[in-house]
């Protein structure tokens, strides 16, 4: 199973108020405009603001990440900073940490980090979905049906199985699909931009090929335990019976459904 | 006051932020089904209070789930609102800046209208007076079936109105920006585009044509209720509310989320048998 960085849980399902502890995140900091301010340096910068400024901050922080995540767009740090946050980025941990937690108890979505190196973010369902292992809706049925592929055959494939799987399945990538309309498109560029997929290019390649795996918002959001008892109802089997993903499926806190995992990063 | 929220109204609130706007009968039918998938109690003439216990939980965000009339149906409908800008630039996510230029020409043309309504002519013609970059005909065509897609203008017969949810959400900013311009209903006091107007020229009251219908209903000679006039406007028939509860909560409940419990577990299992057929094609 290849080696992928999983995505952290920023803020713990906890709705008491936390006391002062370092909600700081300790890696290095890439960004080069923004500087990670100390939980002292957040204290003061609080005491200078009136509440009402900081609850509006944060409104504008949330809304923010509302219309982008409408579109899948993850957001990143130095954009919400220069953006919206602007003057306060000295009290920035504050104010996301109290957006988180808007999300969690107004809206039921959780925001997650899914690049630690970068500072993006996702907002996550974080409701109870009893039918989360079947989708409804055609094109989440598709791709559905490719992380099924990905992570059954150990978590890479080479775009050709890909292809043919969904060729054998009247999805033709090279052909205008009736529901679909352009499918490599879809495939390539639309689900790797939501964070679904990652599409990477195999090197000394000829012709030039690529290959799949899961997208950092799909190591979020989808089950592999579901997808595991989904392909065991499937082949009729007990989704013991694929040892190697049996256990990668209910080994990481992220992979089964509504994890209460409370990793602080 | 408000009570607690519950995972019922985080549910129904992201049923809400996907579909934007739904009529009264949807509204009912999402939050029988919120309140049944997360097992909380159920009253079925409490679903204003459900929706202010979200209200107080919004209303730090400038965001608000409001009711409003459909001036073509009558019907009632709730829209997630922002009213963090009271200006059309909380679309600006969305609209380049000449693409909003356009629609707030086209807000121009249908507030200054009689009849509520602005022909995709007239709105070509504007795009000649515009000071940011003209836009062509096939991309004022292209922005046009945009707006109506996203749910800020209707259209029908090639003549564009405002939506039900932008009426709902702008009612403010038009309030304030077309001070001397707007009509409001003299029947239900709330901004009004399509209506009818009293004749008499010392009165020259405006009623929706929903209002219209539902006041005059039955009554054999109508009557201007302000200046007693004989009110000379075709009364329209009053539309009574589609009971049917399946065909509103088909339509509005999202992509992942299900429709109504009774049908929930069958559409469950339809879909499931869809991917094993899928799947089986390839053992």
């Amino acid at each position: 199973m290849t080696q992928r960085k999983r995505p952290s849980i920023f803020m713990e399902n906890d709705f008491t108020q936390r006391q002062s502890g370092n909600l700081v995140a300790q890696d290095e900091d890439d960004d080069a405009t923004f500087t990670q301010p100390s939980t002292s340096q957040v204290q003061r910068g609080l005491e200078k603001l009136t509440p009402a400024q900081v609850d509006q901050k944060t409104a504008e922080v949330v809304q923010y990440f509302l219309v982008k995540d409408q579109k899948k767009i993850p957001v990143r740090r130095a954009d919400l900073v220069k953006h919206v946050v602007k003057d306060y980025r000295n009290i920035y941990p504050e104010i996301l940490k109290r957006a988180a937690r808007t999300f969690d108890q107004v809206f039921g979505l959780k925001l997650v980090e899914i690049d630690p190196k970068n500072k993006m973010y996702i907002l996550v369902n974080n409701l109870e979905t009893p039918e989360r292992a079947s989708p409804i809706n055609p094109k989440m049925g598709l791709l559905f049906v490719i992380l099924s592929v990905i992570f059954m055959k150990g978590g890479v494939v080479r775009e050709n199985l890909i292809w043919n799987t969904l060729k054998k399945l009247r999805v033709d990538p090279g052909e205008k699909h009736e529901e679909f309309g352009d499918v490599r498109k879809m495939v390539t560029d639309e689900f790797v931009r939501q964070r679904y997929l990652e599409y990477v290019r195999i090197p000394h390649t000829e012709p030039i090929e690529h290959e799949f795996r899961w997208g950092q918002r799909a190591d979020a959001e989808v089950s592999k335990a579901k997808i595991l008892e989904f392909m065991g109802e499937l082949h009729d089997q007990d989704p013991k019976t694929w040892i190697q993903q049996y256990r990668e499926a209910h080994s990481t806190p992220t992979s089964s459904q509504a994890s209460t995992s409370s990793s602080q990063r | 006051m408000s009570r607690q929220m519950g995972d019922n109204h985080r549910r129904f609130l992201q049923t809400m932020m996907v579909n934007g706007i739904i009529d009264e009968h949807g509204a009912r039918a999402l939050y029988q089904y919120c309140c049944e998938t997360h097992h909380t109690q159920y009253a079925p003439d409490k679903l204003d209070e459900f929706i202010d216990t979200i209200n107080s939980r919004l209303q730090p965000m400038f965001m608000q789930i409001r009711k409003g009339m459909s001036e073509d149906n009558g019907q009632q409908y709730y829209a997630l609102v922002n009213m963090a800008e009271t200006d059309i630039t909380r679309m600006s996510s969305d609209y380049a800046d000449n693409e909003l230029e356009l629609f707030r020409k086209t807000m121009d043309l249908i507030v200054g209208s009689e009849n509520g309504k602005a022909s995709s002519t007239d709105i070509l013609n504007t795009t000649d007076s515009m000071t940011t970059k003209k836009l062509k005909k096939s991309e004022t065509e292209h922005l046009l079936s945009r707006l109506v897609h996203d749910k800020w203008l209707s259209e029908k017969r090639g003549e564009y109105t405002l939506s039900t949810r932008c009426i709902i959400e702008m009612e403010p900013y038009i309030r304030t920006m077309y001070q001397d311009q707007f009509k409001e209903c003299h029947i239900c006091r709330n901004i009004a585009f399509q209506c009818q107007i009293c004749e008499n020229p010392t009165c020259g009251i405006k009623i929706h044509n929903p209002c219209v219908a539902r006041y005059f209903k039955g009554r054999s000679e109508p009557r201007c209720p302000a200046c007693d006039d004989f009110w000379p406007h075709e009364i329209p028939a009053h539309m009574r509310s589609p009971s049917s509860q399946q065909v509103s909560i088909n339509r509005t409940v999202s992509t992942g989320i299900t429709s109504s419990p009774t049908r929930r577990s069958e559409m469950a299992r339809e879909s499931r048998s869809t991917l094993v057929g899928l799947w089986s094609c390839l053992k």
